[in-house]
């Protein structure tokens, strides 16, 4: 049983930064109708900016609030500069450019710090709490704590304020959205602004796992999708809900699936995008388009 | 008080053009209705008044030109549009749609004062304040709209077809309404409707548009005073 607990809280701690990740995405999509390939590797850009504050001298914590707030302007740019001229395209152009920003981001970061590996250092102290048999770090601790954070402000800057209200207008209706006076194009940045600074969040908590590289976020990216889906697009809160999911199912799979192991994890999401798409498409939160005239 | 005065408008979509050189003029305060046989150009022209559609030509209210500025900003000069459609935020609740209609005032007390009055026209939103917009019936939903866009505290109201898909006995308390709020606030109201005789029951003047002009003008009992009129542009007797 011990064992089994222990196993659920490893998951428990990737599956906070996969909601994360799959946070960031389904803002971006909420607000564009965009699925951002680029995601993660925006995230991982946002990662080198605070390895490069740390290596800079910076203390940790003040590294990465310059990331965030750099993360949360470039969010912003990109939205002005690369999405905007396409926006109202057809979906095959989305995907295609945010295809490209990824090939462009990821050559960029490969191109300033290079290819090879680099330790990230761990903000969390080492060492774990013992509760009854099962050890959970604190690294995993501060993990759930930051992405609760997150999840906190974002909720309350939703439902709490002006414009929070704003953005939930311009995802629900652009249209009618501009006519009661809202700058929509504003809006639609400070979204992109939003989701990268989430990204970047997630970045940087996961580079500690892993190791800081210009691939580092290909695979979270995948979780962070399969999280979304099983969520439902649409939907922040299912997000979180389906990042937990499927950090917990992965790493059950991992530990007690024989077949599976630690080499075969990454068909996890697979099956759950597989899944969710055969047999709920809109996932366990979405909104399905119904609507009275 | 401030009048709107449209001259030479011409707007359209792409390369086809809509409206050709409309002229009109709304006195402040008067409800004015749009009448004309689908295509005419009706729900083009208030597009073009909102800034929905691009258009050349003058829209002035007051001493402020509208054309080219685009709907948000035109929003924020007090023109509060009601779309074809009616422009719901579904998964938003009731109270969030009005709230939004208020987006750009400041002065909190005000808005609250706006939000109690506006129940006070349209008593079903009040109960249904914390149900979500995509529930309610069509006839909710249209007065779900336009007290969206009485919380602006409109200088100019641009009804859309208000009675587009509803019952008779709702539209004609719809009418009833509108009519009200004209009386109570002064508030100037554009109507573009397919009901003629609806309109120009509580119109002051009236305009019948034909494939993008203005081809008759003049005061609603005069409008629907005259057979021939009801005949060759608005297709039926009134």
């Amino acid at each position: 049983m011990a064992g089994f607990l222990q196993q659920v809280v490893e998951g428990l701690g990737a599956g906070a930064i996969y909601a994360g990740m799959a946070l960031a995405l389904v803002l971006i999509y909420q607000f564009t109708g965009i699925v951002n390939f680029a995601q993660g590797e925006l995230a991982m850009f946002s990662t080198y900016l605070a390895w490069q504050g740390v290596a800079a001298g910076l203390p940790f914590w003040a590294a990465l609030a310059l990331t965030l707030v750099v993360s949360f302007a470039g969010g912003m740019l990109i939205e002005r500069v690369v999405i905007r001229p396409v926006e109202g395209a057809p979906e095959l152009t989305l995907v295609i450019v945010t295809v490209g920003l990824f090939i462009f981001v990821n050559a960029a970061a490969g191109w300033i710090w290079t290819f090879l590996i680099k330790d990230f250092p761990n903000p969390f102290p080492r060492g774990a709490l013992e509760l009854g048999g099962v050890s959970v770090g604190f690294s995993t601790l501060g993990v759930l704590g930051v992405v609760a954070l997150v999840m906190g402000l974002l909720y309350l800057l939703f439902q709490h304020t002006k414009i929070g209200l704003g953005m939930r207008a311009v995802a629900a209706n652009p249209v009618s959205a501009r006519l009661v006076g809202i700058r929509v194009g504003r809006t639609l940045a400070l979204g992109w602004g939003l989701a990268a600074t989430v990204g970047a969040v997630s970045g940087v908590l996961v580079a500690p796992l892993l190791f800081l590289e210009p691939n580092m976020m290909g695979g979270v990216l995948i979780y962070a999708f399969a999280a979304a889906t099983l969520g439902g697009f649409d939907s922040p809160a299912g997000a979180v809900v389906g990042g937990v999911i499927v950090g917990v199912a992965e790493t059950l799979a991992g530990a007690y699936l024989g077949f599976v192991g630690s080499d075969l994890k990454i068909g996890v999401p697979l099956v759950i995008i597989l899944g969710v798409l055969l047999v709920r498409p809109r996932g366990l939160f979405g909104r399905a388009v119904v609507e009275r005239v | 008080m401030s009048s709107l005065e449209v001259e030479d408008l011409v707007a359209g979509y792409g390369g086809a053009r809509v409206l050709h050189g409309v002229r009109l003029s709304v006195p402040a305060g008067e409800i004015c209705a749009i009448l004309g046989p689908n295509g005419a150009g009706k729900t083009t022209l208030l597009r073009a008044l909102s800034g929905m559609v691009r258009a050349r030509g003058v829209v002035r209210l007051g001493d402020t030109v509208l054309t080219g500025r685009p709907p948000d900003a035109v929003a924020r000069l007090g023109v509060a549009h009601v779309p074809e459609g009616r422009g719901t935020f579904m998964p938003l609740t009731v109270e969030e749609n009005l709230r939004l209609g208020a987006f750009v005032r400041r002065g909190r007390r005000a808005v609250e004062d706006d939000l109690e009055r506006v129940c006070g026209y349209f008593p079903p939103l009040r109960e249904r304040l914390g149900q979500v917009a995509g529930s309610l019936s069509g006839g909710e939903q249209q007065m779900l709209a336009i007290g969206r866009a009485l919380m602006l505290r409109p200088r100019v109201l641009l009804l859309d077809e208000p009675s587009l898909g509803l019952a008779p006995l709702v539209t004609r308390e719809l009418f009833r309404i509108v009519q009200a709020i004209n009386q109570e606030e002064r508030t100037t109201v554009v109507v573009v409707e397919q009901n003629a005789h609806l309109a120009l029951g509580i119109a002051g003047q009236a305009h019948v548009l034909e494939t993008g002009r203005i081809v008759l003008s003049g005061t609603a009992e005069r409008i629907r005073a005259d057979e021939q009129v009801a005949q060759s542009y608005l297709g039926y007797r009134v």
